[in-house]
């Protein structure tokens, strides 16, 4: 079968499973554009109105679905403009496909028009990119990308192909099987005994006295959730998770003690902090979930499995390292970890907790008038029992997020974590609910986060998506504000922020909006979204200089955290700031 | 082969790594921006073609007072065009860097002595000029920087150096590993 380029684009995504396209047409990626005519049948392309944003929801799409997301552009400004969408994925190991066009293969490197390098420009950014000069390679190239973003550790692969490539013409055979002569989709350390290494790290489990396991979003990619679930019943091992490891066990579990790390409630990072063992789980001890590494869990011994072997032993040195996928490591775990409950370090643990509840922020008798942020998360959850996709922006939206909405239901957050995009809601909303039709769909940002990327309110009403966005409006930029306050003498540099009337940015769009001032007002307006069929936008006009506690101040212990007011101590704003 | 030279104990000052690496256009660029981004201290690169046309081999050496030569290893693994990695450090190897020295010859008798000091270190002369001479020499390190210094007495007009290259000794030899297996292109990864 005689092909061109661009059909074979088209063929492959086809072939790969990939029926949904995010992208923007251009010059350089034209012919692949007026191929996609012939296939509108078989694949869906959302147009974004920026190329950052098709990166971010085919990020988001991945995230929600565990397939490959595919974005597309073209040259020059299309290319570089995925740049963020890209770090994005690769910080967070999201497995995404992006094709860019390039300038012809006769004008490459020539400064020709739209033409930028941008293999060049993405190599830190990818897991790996190819530029496609010869259209003989290019199904394998295709084919390969897919399994390299797919496979191992996640993550996302550019296709830079030439225009002319695009347009030429080639015998094409479906490419069945790829071999990588270098790619090891996971590179176990030579000599490393798994077997034995098991063994040792069970013999460290069984004799641990306060062993915390610290699970990541590994266990979500090796679909690890109910070892995990057997592991903590049978050793009744408590679990702290980090930010992308929200949704890998339900947060109603009662070993769930939810988020560690900067922003993670007080008794799970003292219990990091106190523990005897880390069980580290497909995680990889970002600097936001560890603190000041001289100091963090210091009578610890550390176990650590991730299948990438350049995170064990990065950050926190190890005491058994296991590099694998973390789904067959634990099934060669569990048989030889004792039964326990762990009952004294549970309860320990239990008290701290409890503390922590006397300082609930929502335990706070507060007028009406007074909108808080965590009050618009809990009535979101409240509203929807729970059971709903969210997708949130960056900083303090983020972090209440985390705290205020009890996770039940397996990866239901979907949230820029690494790289910390602002700008991300509102992208991967869409591509949470092209992801899942069938779920009811949040966007959750800022005010400043929001503004980022309100042209993609085009897209949702284009593509005609139901997802309910709650901007949570403090005339700030929130997080930035809250460093400026407890560190930077309050002197608030550029963090005001003049915001729309989003009601009336709403009626432009042809979506409704509303606003709400009062907690009374914000549960009618969740439900007034919620019974809305098609897209809402609810601004939510909340206190404006209240901050996240706790707090891990930069360059603190873990466990020295700034915390919140007991509630018999405050009220009113004394309370939460 | 992933040594986890890291985990073992085993510590050098300067750690020789052998990559074989596909010889495809950008690979070096490739090496080049991990150790960049990665904050890695690389003293330095030699990169050659091998006697298959399609894999080139690099000989990297890191100074692991300051970086981690395991984490380079492990690094270097991910990019999907490394081959194989080895560190041969604690390996019997021989070592070799090729540099070439221009010297000043200010008269006959300078000159004859400078031949008799290349002629110890068993080193070359290959060009010869009226008032220059080019020196071939082929060591380790330390005998490279043995002859600098003594020829910089007589003034040194130019040097190049190649780093460090490096093969271990005996039938041990750094291939690719033999576990090359095809794998379905299709078909989604994890629900």
């Amino acid at each position: 079968m005689k092909l061109t380029g661009a059909q074979i684009i088209w063929e492959t995504l086809l072939q790969q499973g990939a029926t949904l396209v995010f992208g923007y047409p251009g010059g350089a990626i034209l012919p692949a554009y007026d191929a996609l005519y012939d296939y509108r049948d078989r694949i869906r392309h959302v147009l974004v109105r920026h190329e950052e944003n098709a990166a971010l929801a085919a990020d988001s799409y991945a995230r929600a679905t565990g397939k490959v997301g595919v974005c597309m552009a073209t040259s020059g400004p299309g290319a570089t403009n995925l740049v963020t969408g890209l770090a994005n994925a690769m910080m967070d190991s999201s497995p995404i496909v992006a094709i860019t066009g390039q300038v012809s293969s006769n004008l490459v490197g020539t400064d020709a028009f739209q033409e930028t390098d941008v293999t060049g420009v993405t190599i830190p950014v990818t897991k790996h990119n190819y530029l496609v000069t010869d259209v003989k390679e290019l199904a394998q190239v295709l084919a390969e990308a897919f399994y390299i973003a797919r496979s191992g550790r996640p993550g996302p692969v550019l296709i830079d192909i030439c225009k002319d490539v695009q347009q030429q013409t080639v015998e094409y055979e479906p490419i069945t099987s790829v071999k990588l002569k270098g790619y090891r989709a996971i590179k176990p350390m030579h000599k490393q005994n798994i077997p034995g290494l098991v063994t040792d790290a069970a013999t460290l489990i069984n004799a641990a006295k306060r062993p915390i396991i610290l699970a990541g979003q590994g266990i979500k990619h090796g679909g690890a959730h109910g070892e995990l679930c057997e592991l903590i019943n049978k050793a009744g091992i408590p679990v702290a998770t980090t930010l992308l490891g929200i949704g890998v066990l339900s947060e109603d579990h009662p070993l769930n003690l939810r988020m560690m790390g900067m922003h993670g409630e007080a008794y799970v990072n003292m219990a990091i902090a106190n523990a005897d063992l880390l069980i580290a789980l497909g995680m990889r001890f970002d600097d936001r979930v560890t603190g000041n590494l001289a100091q963090y869990a210091k009578n610890a011994k550390v176990i650590h499995v991730d299948i990438d072997a350049a995170e064990v032993g990065k950050n926190v040195p190890t005491d058994v390292g296991i590099v694998g996928n973390v789904k067959s490591v634990l099934q060669a775990l569990i048989p030889q970890v004792a039964n326990g409950s762990h009952k004294d370090w549970v309860g320990t643990i239990n008290a701290w907790r409890d503390d922590t509840k006397s300082r609930d922020v929502l335990a706070q008798e507060l007028p009406d008038n007074m909108l808080l942020a965590p009050h618009v998360i809990r009535g979101i959850w409240e509203a929807t029992k729970g059971e709903c996709t969210i997708a949130t922006d960056v900083g303090q939206n983020q972090m209440w997020e985390t705290q205020y909405f009890q996770h039940t239901r397996r990866n239901q957050l979907i949230t820029s974590g690494g790289l910390g995009t602002m700008g991300f809601a509102l992208p991967a909303s869409i591509g949470a609910k092209l992801g899942r039709p069938d779920d009811e769909v949040w966007a959750v940002a800022g005010d400043g986060g929001f503004q980022m990327s309100i042209p993609e309110l085009a897209t949702l009403v284009q593509e005609k998506l139901n997802v309910k966005i709650a901007v949570i409006n403090n005339h700030f930029l929130g997080m930035v504000r809250q460093w400026q306050d407890l560190i930077h003498n309050k002197r608030y540099s550029q963090t005001q922020m003049w915001t729309p009337n989003f009601q009336k940015l709403a009626d432009a769009y042809g979506i409704k909006g509303l606003r709400a001032t009062t907690q009374s007002e914000m549960r009618q307006i969740i439900a007034e979204a919620r019974a809305t069929d098609g897209p809402v936008l609810c601004e939510f006009v909340v206190e404006p200089e209240m901050n996240v506690f706790p707090m891990v101040m930069p360059g603190k212990a873990l466990d020295e955290m700034t915390r919140r007011q007991p509630a018999a101590l405050g009220t009113g704003m004394d309370a939460i700031k | 082969m992933l040594v986890d030279h890291a985990a073992s104990g085993q510590t050098a000052q300067k750690h020789t790594l052998v990559a074989l690496v596909e010889n495809k256009p950008g690979v070096l660029n490739r090496v080049a921006s991990l150790f960049r981004r990665r904050n890695f201290n690389i003293d330095s690169l030699a990169v050659g073609t091998t006697d298959d046309p399609k894999v080139s081999r690099m000989t990297i050496v890191v100074d692991a007072s300051r970086t981690s030569a395991a984490m380079v290893e492990r690094n270097l693994y991910k990019l999907v065009n490394v081959i194989d990695v080895q560190d041969v450090t604690h390996l019997p190897t021989v070592v070799r860097e090729l540099a070439l020295i221009k010297v000043r010859v200010e008269n006959t008798q300078k000159r004859s002595e400078i031949k008799q000091l290349a002629d110890m270190f068993e080193s070359r002369v290959v060009d010869v000029k009226t008032d220059t001479l080019i020196i071939e020499m082929v060591g380790d390190e330390e005998k490279v920087d043995g002859i600098l210094n003594v020829l910089n007495d007589y003034g040194i007009l130019e040097v190049v150096r190649t780093g460090r290259v490096a093969m271990t000794r005996g039938a041990a030899h750094v291939v690719p590993d033999q576990d090359d297996v095809a794998f379905s292109s299709n078909g989604h990864s994890h629900p």
